[in-house]
């Protein structure tokens, strides 16, 4: 999912604005509604991702830099 | 100096007759003063401070009449909230000993802690005023926070209450917003070097939208490391937007001034960062709801449309359209009738008009009155002058019925 949620959320609104002014013809109207049925769906799915486990950067003796988890021991 | 006996000397037969060795004289001092000495707290000024390669730190208290050399070791300095700096007034408390290779006596040093606020007060001021002519505090440098952030980075304490916190917030509000955290030191006298250092490693990572410096409350030489210039330096230098997070909420921080944005505590920056998911949610269902709501009424308008093009309407419609044109060309017929007859009139009275005017000069109207037309019966002209005529002419009349010929006998003047 390339898109952030901002513009996603902000395709999803524009789309029911250009419904909303009624100007469009059938063809158009289609796609914008389809564009806003998708942009919903981005959102939805932006929302619904969850995080892995927290993640600590440290670097090591040559200066690279690591990834790695933060053991949580506190939730045991 | 006459010889005294020591006082401190329990066996006075063997003091008698052998002398100390050096470290027997040397122990015997420092058990003297180890025991008229208790635990005490010692304030001046400190000078030569010496971080040593082994982690004790060596410095000499001061101040305007003497000197006392002192002595932490790294086992207690780890314990420091401030990094000491010649110079600077402070408080030691430990006890008196002596150094028996080295023959002299020192202080050793359990705690150090700034004497008053003053000076720290003092630093403060300075720094902030220094920071702030340079532009670090500016307002219009301060940039927005991303309002949808992806990933986070944190620097803090790994163990502290703050990583606790900030994660405790983002499970509950936005379990979707990564947390890198780049671990540093908030208290003591290295903290203030790691935190600016983990802020440029944060600093690396190119998917970090925003980053939370800070730490849990504590008393104010514990925050002190967030008063550091080189922390100040890291937060101004950040291409990602910094919250400053140090937890306190009335004191200020310099690292709060430079921040783009300063949260009382962590939970709080957390709370900034992450908009509550329930709410975008139910902005994005809106959204949808009224999406369809849209499509619906659009199509049903479109409905409305191809239903008034039922072929009965149409039907209906046409006679309609017939009959109103009908309506329209009787309309013009008449006016068209009306505007004629008006022309026809208005022409003959104009021959009427005519008729009446022609009669009026017709010459057969005058000789209706009486007057006759005289003719020159030589040359067939009308005579309209007695000068045209000589006597003996003869002239032809024409009444209103039949005519005479006649002679003139004399000619008259006028």
């Amino acid at each position: 999912m390339s898109e952030s949620f901002e513009e996603s959320l902000a395709v999803l609104e524009e789309s029911v604005q250009r419904l909303e002014a009624g100007d469009l013809k059938l063809e158009e109207a289609l796609e914008v509604f389809e564009k806003g049925v998708a942009a919903s769906r981005a959102c939805g799915q932006w929302l619904d991702q969850t995080r892995e486990r927290v993640q600590v950067l440290t670097a090591d003796a040559e200066g690279q830099f690591r990834l790695s988890f933060l053991d949580d021991e506190d939730d045991q | 100096m006459s010889f005294q006996e020591p006082v401190f000397w329990t066996d006075a037969e063997d003091a008698a007759h052998r002398p100390y060795s050096v470290s027997e004289i040397t122990s015997q001092v420092k058990g003297l003063l180890e025991e008229n000495l208790p635990k005490c707290w010692v304030e001046g000024e400190i000078s030569q401070y010496n971080h040593h390669s082994s982690g004790h730190r060596y410095f000499t208290l001061k101040d305007n009449a003497s000197q006392l050399s002192a002595v932490m070791f790294k086992w207690q300095a780890g314990s420091l909230s401030f990094s000491p700096q010649q110079g600077m007034q402070v408080q030691v408390y430990g006890h008196i000993s002596v150094y028996e290779r080295g023959g002299k006596y020192q202080f050793y040093a359990e705690q150090l802690k700034p004497a008053g606020v003053g000076e720290l007060a003092i630093a403060f001021e300075q720094l902030k005023n220094r920071l702030e002519t340079e532009g670090l505090f500016a307002e219009d440098r301060k940039r927005p926070l991303p309002p949808y952030p992806r990933k986070i980075g944190v620097v803090t304490s790994p163990t502290g209450a703050a990583i606790r916190d900030i994660i405790q917030v983002l499970d509950r509000r936005a379990p979707d917003i990564e947390i890198v955290l780049c671990p540093a030191r908030v208290q003591g006298e290295e903290a203030a070097a790691e935190i600016a250092e983990a802020i440029a490693s944060l600093n690396q990572l190119d998917d970090i939208d925003v980053l939370i410096v800070g730490r849990g409350g504590g008393a104010p030489e514990d925050l002190w490391p967030f008063n550091d210039e080189s922390v100040a330096r890291a937060i101004h230098q950040s291409p990602q937007p910094v919250i400053s997070a140090v937890g306190h909420e009335i004191d200020y921080t310099i690292a709060d001034y430079v921040a783009d944005c300063r949260a009382p505590t962590p939970s709080a920056a957390a709370e900034m960062v992450a908009r509550e998911r329930s709410v975008l949610r139910e902005r994005v269902a809106e959204q949808q709801g009224r999406l369809l709501a849209e499509m619906e009424h659009y199509l049903n308008s479109l409905e409305e449309r191809l239903r008034h093009c039922d072929p009965s309407r149409l039907c209906a419609r046409l006679d309609d359209r017939l009959q109103q044109q009908n309506l329209h060309l009787d309309e013009r017929r008449q006016a068209l009738s009306t505007s004629f007859d008006w022309f026809l009139r208005t022409q003959v009275e104009a021959l009427a008009n005519a008729t009446t005017r022609l009669d009026d000069l017709s010459p057969l109207t005058s000789l209706a009155r009486g007057f006759a037309l005289v003719e020159h019966v030589a040359n067939k002209r009308l005579v309209r002058d007695s000068n045209e005529l000589q006597p003996g002419d003869k002239l032809q009349l024409r009444f209103r019925r039949g005519g005479a010929i006649c002679c003139v006998e004399e000619k008259l003047d006028e």
